[in-house]
């Protein structure tokens, strides 16, 4: 068995609530993962610092309000500037398929809408940094 | 990591960027002989800051206090380093870290550096590496340092171990100093704070504690028990002026050297110990199979193979 990933969980964007970060944050752990939960109304500035000083291998951002359009490329920018680009930025949403593909173009990984199962989002993230990890000496 | 990575990561270290220190806390974390050649490495930059050990029962306000305390040596100036530790669940290797939620807005602080860790199975409270951890921001330069951990069971020992001082946390809430009382937290305890006292039942709780102090054998350091509200700042500085104190106390006494000194031991024993169990594993692994079939027959007992299997690696090591 290697070294537990570590995962940021946030939430981005003003509205106050953050029950589905929590059910995520639960999930990850349960599928024996380290999860670094900051709480909510993080900055991408926040979101991208704590990334490094953690040492993550991955960022799962949540949101609500629409500005994801915003959010997503600011956190990959100050990830890129921190010398954090290997961090895989994941999250979720309502957000349209076309934001999604947009999105993904511009270099952020998978992104999971409302409906998405804890169960893909695990999946998705223990196959990317397996993949990563395998290609990396040990 | 390969080794050239790891030197250009070192070189990145020293001229003080942070994702550098973040990657080396992490081959420190994992531990291994990569590990040891960094601390090794690190060692000659280690300043003999102040190390703060916070820790109290969950939820007394541990980390609304690091806030508050990091807050506090920032206006003096002063760079601080924090390791917030957690439990792992024992059922699934997995671990929430939450006490980043009450730090947030220092993240961005270029003068703090602040690092969840996981407890990854150890037995006390605190993380295997926790010290070496706190060894990877000393070098970093940053000027206090402040460990949180959640105080259940047997942190105690890990806490003294890893810090100079320790703050044990309570509040007024029920059963917080009787839980105290029972997990040891005031055999380690160089200060007692009672959190949360704009809760009824601080002031009971003071005379408890003090009570309590007063029937222990006398000794050079009287432990002071201190009120704060840590959400709102207040008697923040008098618990700074106290941590103080006891350093003061620590250096003058003598006890400071000692107390490093037994770190040291402790340091060395635990690098012993690893290496020869190391070597003596590479050497007998292989052979222990069969001792044990004899063991299960009859032939042997546990000890005669032990010892049979200790001269062996004895016999090649000359
Ligand atoms: N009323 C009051 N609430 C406080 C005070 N300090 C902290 N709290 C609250 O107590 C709760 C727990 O605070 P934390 O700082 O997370 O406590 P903790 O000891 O670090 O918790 P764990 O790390 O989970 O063990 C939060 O809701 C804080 O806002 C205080 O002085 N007064
Ligand atoms: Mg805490």
């Amino acid at each position: 068995m290697g070294r537990a990933i570590r995962v940021l969980v946030a939430k981005a964007g003003l509205d106050g609530h953050d029950r589905g970060a929590k059910v995520v944050a639960r999930a990850l752990r349960d599928a024996g993962m380290e999860v670094i939960y900051t709480g909510i109304r993080q900055t991408p500035e926040m979101i991208a610092e704590a990334a490094v000083q953690e040492d993550v291998d991955a960022v799962g951002l949540s949101l609500l309000s629409g500005a994801h359009m915003h959010i997503f490329p600011e956190v990959q920018r100050l990830l890129n500037d921190k010398g954090g680009d290997d961090i895989l930025l994941t999250g979720g949403g309502t957000i349209s398929d076309e934001d999604m593909a947009e999105l993904r173009a511009s270099g952020v990984g998978q992104l999971f809408g409302p409906g998405a199962s804890t169960r893909d989002i695990v999946e998705y993230i223990q196959t990317e940094i397996g993949g990563r990890r395998a290609g990396e000496p040990s | 990591m390969l080794e050239t990575d790891l030197d250009r990561t070192l070189e990145a270290f020293f001229t003080g960027q942070r994702r550098a220190a973040a990657r080396l806390i992490s081959v420190v974390e994992n531990g291994g002989p990569r590990a040891e050649d960094v601390l090794h490495q690190l060692y000659p930059r280690l300043t003999g800051a102040p190390r703060l050990g916070i820790t109290g029962p969950p939820g007394v306000g541990k980390s609304t206090l690091v806030d508050a305390l990091v807050r506090y040596h920032r206006k003096h100036d002063r760079r601080v380093g924090v390791v917030a530790v957690d439990p792992t669940s024992p059922f699934t290797g997995g671990a929430v870290l939450g006490d980043r939620v009450r730090m947030g807005d220092l993240t961005t602080d270029p003068g703090v550096f602040i690092r969840s860790m996981a407890t990854r199975g150890s037995l006390g409270g605190l993380a295997r590496a926790t010290k070496e951890v706190v060894d990877v921001l000393e070098a970093f330069g940053q000027q206090m340092l402040i460990v949180e951990t959640v105080g259940v069971g047997q942190t105690e020992m890990d806490v003294a171990q890893a810090t100079d001082s320790v703050v044990v946390v309570l509040s007024p809430e029920s059963g917080d100093a009787i839980q105290a009382m029972k997990a040891g937290l005031m055999e380690v305890a160089d200060i007692l704070v009672v959190n949360k006292a704009d809760r009824p039942g601080a002031g009971q709780m003071v005379r408890t504690l003090e009570a309590d102090l007063a029937m222990r054998p006398h000794s050079e350091w009287s432990v002071p028990v201190l009120v704060t509200v840590a959400s709102k700042g207040e008697g923040i500085a008098e618990l700074c002026a106290a941590v103080d104190e006891h350093r003061v106390h620590l250096e003058q006494s003598g006890d400071l050297a000692d107390r490093r000194r037994r770190r040291a031991q402790t340091e060395i024993t635990a690098v012993l110990r690893d290496r020869l169990w190391q070597r003596a594993h590479a050497r007998l692994a292989d052979e222990i199979p069969a001792w044990a079939e004899r063991v299960a027959a009859g032939q042997e007992t546990p000890y005669t193979a032990a010892r049979s299997l200790m001269a062996a690696f004895l016999e090649d090591s000359e």
